[in-house]
């Protein structure tokens, strides 16, 4: 039987309450008679040998490029870069897609007698990756060969004899990436594109970037102006990117684009209940969810973190693709539209969204208040192709635990950044201005996302406009079952329960609202018309 | 007349200090050696002494810490039991030509109070706080009123003062406002004392009422590039902003906070708290006097920085040895005399005077209590911050017939001023 496509369903009396994520955590609601409920599609089948689909790939490039073994030739220098911690989410379980493509790319370069390879995690200002977290992305097969030769480098946006300057796009954009990189002969970067967002030039342009260079598209107007960030040809982030990926390749750097699509098998078969639609449970996975539910409200926070945390993906591959970026971008994404594309009509004045415990920045560690604003306003809310799902002036509900808990090694200018500049104003435009210059270059966070595993410090600002477009559309941001001084320090509206919320939201949309619940994760994209 | 008295009971402030170690500041005033009682007036040692009832009277950190038992024994030698407490004081003169008057009474009972002649050096120089003589003299001895048992002390219904102690109130004064001199002179003499550079970045540590009024008087008479105030409770937080505070940082903030505006590096963090820097402020005023708060002005300090001990200390255990590693100086600021400003030396209360009248520091007077009340008095002092007030006074203006002409507008204004920092603190 082919997996079903994602539906809208329209809330009546026989609707049982709909699972909504919060944090480490569920909370069962019951929505209004006539809320629509927007399901993601149930997963596609996976490719039944991944490996030979990689190998495939190599040898029937796409675009304007010749196969893998034929660019690859003994003497020359080649670096793989691939996908930080990051992606996917939750991680996979091994092994990982990234250590089958560089297995096989590896093996073809083995074959081509090629000794100067390099691996670098395309970490752009995130936090660098522990031996842990490399070890389950590449394997140990390539983990052992490489680390101990210091050959399995992360990149670091920092160190200023590590990096080139390539040029500027017409736009005055500065491009300057990791110098192995663009120095070498062949760079082949290694994708997984859980959401249209990832991929394409981003990889390059993003991934082994600069502050100097990243700048000029994670800001507040270019933010403000991707709508959405999972539309790539209507996402000024992304117009940016692909200026600057056409200046990389046209100022000579080979680049051999490897991109990888998953399906929507997110969680292991104890949580099989989260994949399916409430009125679809069996008695097992009712039992499941109750006694999970119960255990995870009476067991400390950190210990339900753990629990989360350790989760692994059983994710199928279902597409692999390889050879000129644009060429391959394009049919990444149909494959990943094919999966996540929802059709929705019309917009909402209320947009319900229950966020789970992980995005891409707390991956073994704790979602903060800012990194939780950043899931719902800068990721959900961009969940969408066409319009927003909810209205301009419209409200947004989110629910959330939104500890005021910050992870000290991961993110310590995220406490500062919360600790002071919320403290002072939530307005994009003034942050930017008064204080994002002092915190990319304050000599510590620098020396942390260096020498340590914390996120640089201008990241916690880049979560902040990421919610730009969000804080610019919705009248109002509510979150659900948050620490309340934590979620006024962000300037939102806390509430105990969604009634209340709903109620509250009465005097920004008016008497009887429409209310659209998103039922994400798994992840869809809702195309809007 | 009626007074409070601390007599020289050892039982009694060893049970006061168990109790503050076991349950807090304030909470042995029961047991301790402050009681209510019935004295007689304090004789006129000279001619030039006067006597003066006090209108309002406040409660201090170091009287705190006298009736906590904390205070150190190095003061056995410069006061005399029993004393009444009682130090910053406003109350009206009631003989000789200024009977009637309403006066601030500056307590240092310096040489020229004592009658000594030659004015020992410090007092030679103006800077009677440093007074050599606090021992001696016509007067036992006592370092300030409120700690001499000659003169009595501002919680009471009679004091004795020396004409030389005596500050006239300007007439359009509440008694908050002149109750707050005293204060504001101690802070003005710290600011000074820890001669700010222009452009230096510096930090003040508590927001009680020294604290706020260091950083009013910070603001006022230096020139600092930044002024970080580290603030426990929301009330003390809107004061340290309204007094001109660049940043407000919890407690716990402080490390991080200090990093952050001086761009210095962190040697040590623990669960997201920087406890030790590798640079950092110029400049710290400990308004605390705590052996925690002296360790944590040495561990934001920058090398070769210095630290002022504004808060009274006592006996106190802490690592000196980040003050020997980066050379960190550390000196105290005691009570006050004459300032060196521009364009020429002043007396402190003079400026004091000035700065509570700009920053209208009668904001901080936050709770007025009888003397009879004085063990909830001194629990709401030693929590205040807590309980959203800053400065707790003795209101002994009801068996005064002056109350009514001076205190009436204020006590209302007061009242308008508690409903607000009720309202705040409830939000």
């Amino acid at each position: 039987m082919s997996p079903r496509p994602g539906f809208v369903l329209e809330v009546d009396r026989s609707t049982p309450p709909t699972l909504f994520w919060h944090g480490e955590g569920f909370r069962f609601e019951q929505l209004p008679e006539g809320a629509r409920v927007v399901y993601p599609p149930e997963p596609l089948d996976a490719l039944s040998d991944p490996e030979a689909a990689v190998r495939h790939a190599l040898e029937h490039p796409l675009g304007d490029c010749p196969p893998l073994s034929a660019l690859l030739r003994a003497g020359m220098r080649l670096t793989i870069a691939f996908d930080d911690v990051s992606l996917p989410l939750p991680p996979m379980r091994r092994p990982d897609i990234r250590q089958r493509v560089i297995e096989a790319v590896l093996d073809l370069a083995a074959a081509a007698g090629i000794d100067d390879v390099v691996l670098i995690a395309a970490l752009a200002l995130h936090r660098r990756m522990t031996d842990d977290e490399l070890r389950h992305a590449l394997g140990d097969r390539v983990f052992d060969a490489f680390a101990p030769h210091g050959l399995l480098l992360q990149h670091d946006a920092e160190d200023p004899g590590a990096l080139v300057h390539l040029g500027m796009t017409e736009e005055g954009e500065d491009v300057e990436i990791n110098r192995r990189a663009a120095e070498s002969d062949l760079l082949i970067y290694v994708n997984i594109n859980l959401s249209a967002m990832d991929g394409g030039h981003k990889s390059v342009a993003t991934g082994l970037a600069s502050y100097r260079s990243l700048r000029h598209h994670h800001n507040v107007r270019t933010l403000q102006h991707s709508r959405s960030l999972m539309d790539r040809h209507h996402s000024e982030m992304h117009s940016s990117n692909w200026r600057m990926g056409r200046l990389i390749k046209n100022v000579g750097v080979k680049i051999f684009q490897i991109e990888t699509t998953l399906n929507l098998d997110m969680f292991p078969s104890q949580f099989a209940y989260l994949q399916k639609r409430e009125w679809e449970w069996s008695l097992a996975d009712r039992a499941g969810f109750h006694a999970s539910r119960l255990a995870l409200e009476r067991i400390p926070p950190r210990l339900a973190r753990q629990i989360f945390q350790s989760m692994l993906a059983p994710y199928g591959v279902t597409s692999v693709q390889a050879g000129e970026v644009e060429a391959v971008h394009d049919v990444t994404l149909e494959n990943l539209h094919r999966q996540q594309l929802v059709a929705v009509e019309g917009q909402t004045d209320i947009l319900t969204m229950g966020l789970p415990y992980l995005c891409p920045y707390n991956v073994n560690s704790i979602m903060n208040p800012v990194l939780v604003a950043c899931l719902g306003l800068g990721y959900f809310f961009n969940l969408y192709r066409g319009k927003p799902l909810v209205r301009a002036g419209g409200v947004c509900i989110m629910s959330h635990p939104t500890p005021w808990a910050f992870h000290p090694v991961h993110h310590p200018s995220y406490i500062d950044f919360f600790e002071q500049v919320l403290a002072d104003t939530t307005d994009l435009i003034e942050i930017e201005k008064t204080y994002e210059q002092a915190f990319a270059t304050d000599p510590w966070y620098v020396h942390l996302y260096r020498t340590s595993y914390a996120y640089h410090g201008v990241h916690p600002f880049y979560m902040w406009y990421w919610c730009g477009h969000a804080l610019e559309h919705l009248g109002a941001v509510i979150i659900v079952g948050g620490d309340r001084a934590a979620v006024r320090r962000m300037g939102f509206k806390p509430a105990s329960t969604l009634a209340d919320a709903l109620e509250m939201d009465e005097d920004v949309v008016g008497p009887n609202p429409t209310i659209t619940h998103l039922h994400a994760p798994p992840l869809l994209v809702a195309d809007v018309s | 007349m009626r007074a409070l008295l601390v007599e020289r009971l050892v039982h009694r402030f060893a049970a006061a200090r168990v109790a503050a170690l076991l349950t807090g500041s304030g909470s042995g005033i029961a047991i301790g050696p402050l009681r209510l009682t019935e004295i007689d007036p304090p004789e006129r040692p000279g001619p030039l002494w006067h006597r003066v009832t006090p209108l309002l009277a406040g409660i201090c950190g170091s009287d705190l810490a006298t009736l906590d038992g904390e205070s150190s024994r190095f003061f056995e030698d410069i006061v005399t039991f029993p004393f009444v407490p009682g130090h910053e004081i406003v109350g009206v003169v009631t003989d000789g030509p200024d009977a009637g008057r309403r006066m601030v009474v500056e307590p240092v009972l310096s040489c020229v109070v004592r009658g000594i002649e030659p004015l020992c050096p410090s007092c030679a120089e103006g800077r009677t706080g440093a007074c050599e003589r606090i021992a001696f003299g016509n007067i036992r001895p006592g370092l300030q009123t409120g700690y001499c048992a000659d003169t009595g002390g501002g919680w009471s219904d009679e004091l004795v003062a020396h004409e030389a102690q005596l500050h006239p109130v300007p007439e359009d004064w509440s008694d908050e406002a002149a109750v707050m001199v005293e204060p504001a002179a101690c802070a003005i003499h710290a600011a000074l004392a820890g001669q700010v550079v222009p452009g230096e970045r510096v930090v003040v540590l508590g927001s009680g009422t020294l604290g706020l009024c260091t950083l009013a008087a910070l603001r006022r008479h230096a020139l600092p590039s930044m002024l970080l105030a580290v603030a426990k409770y929301r009330v003390q937080r809107r004061f340290a902003e309204d007094f001109g505070a660049d940043d407000v940082a919890l407690p716990s903030e402080l490390g991080r906070a200090v990093r952050r505006v001086t761009g210095t590096l962190a040697l040590a963090s623990t669960a997201g708290r920087v406890h030790r820097l590798a640079g950092g402020a110029d400049i710290v005023f400990d308004c605390v006097g705590s052996a925690r708060s002296i360790t944590e002005a040495l561990e934001v300090v920058r090398p070769g920085g210095r630290v002022v001990l504004v808060g009274m200390p006592g006996v106190l255990r802490v690592d000196l040895a980040p003050l020997w590693q980066r050379e960190i100086a550390l000196f105290g600021a005691y009570a006050y005399g004459t300032e060196d400003v521009p364009p020429g030396p002043r007396s402190t209360f003079a400026l004091a005077f000035e700065l509570v009248a700009e920053t209208q520091l009668e904001r901080l007077v936050s709770a007025h209590y009888p003397l009879e009340r004085y063990e909830e008095a001194v629990r709401h002092a030693a929590s205040a911050g807590r309980r959203g007030s800053v400065k707790v006074v003795f209101d002994l203006r009801r068996e005064n017939p002056a109350w009514r002409r001076t205190a009436a507008p204020a006590a209302r204004k007061q009242r308008v001023l508690r409903n607000e920092n009720k309202l705040e603190t409830s939000a």
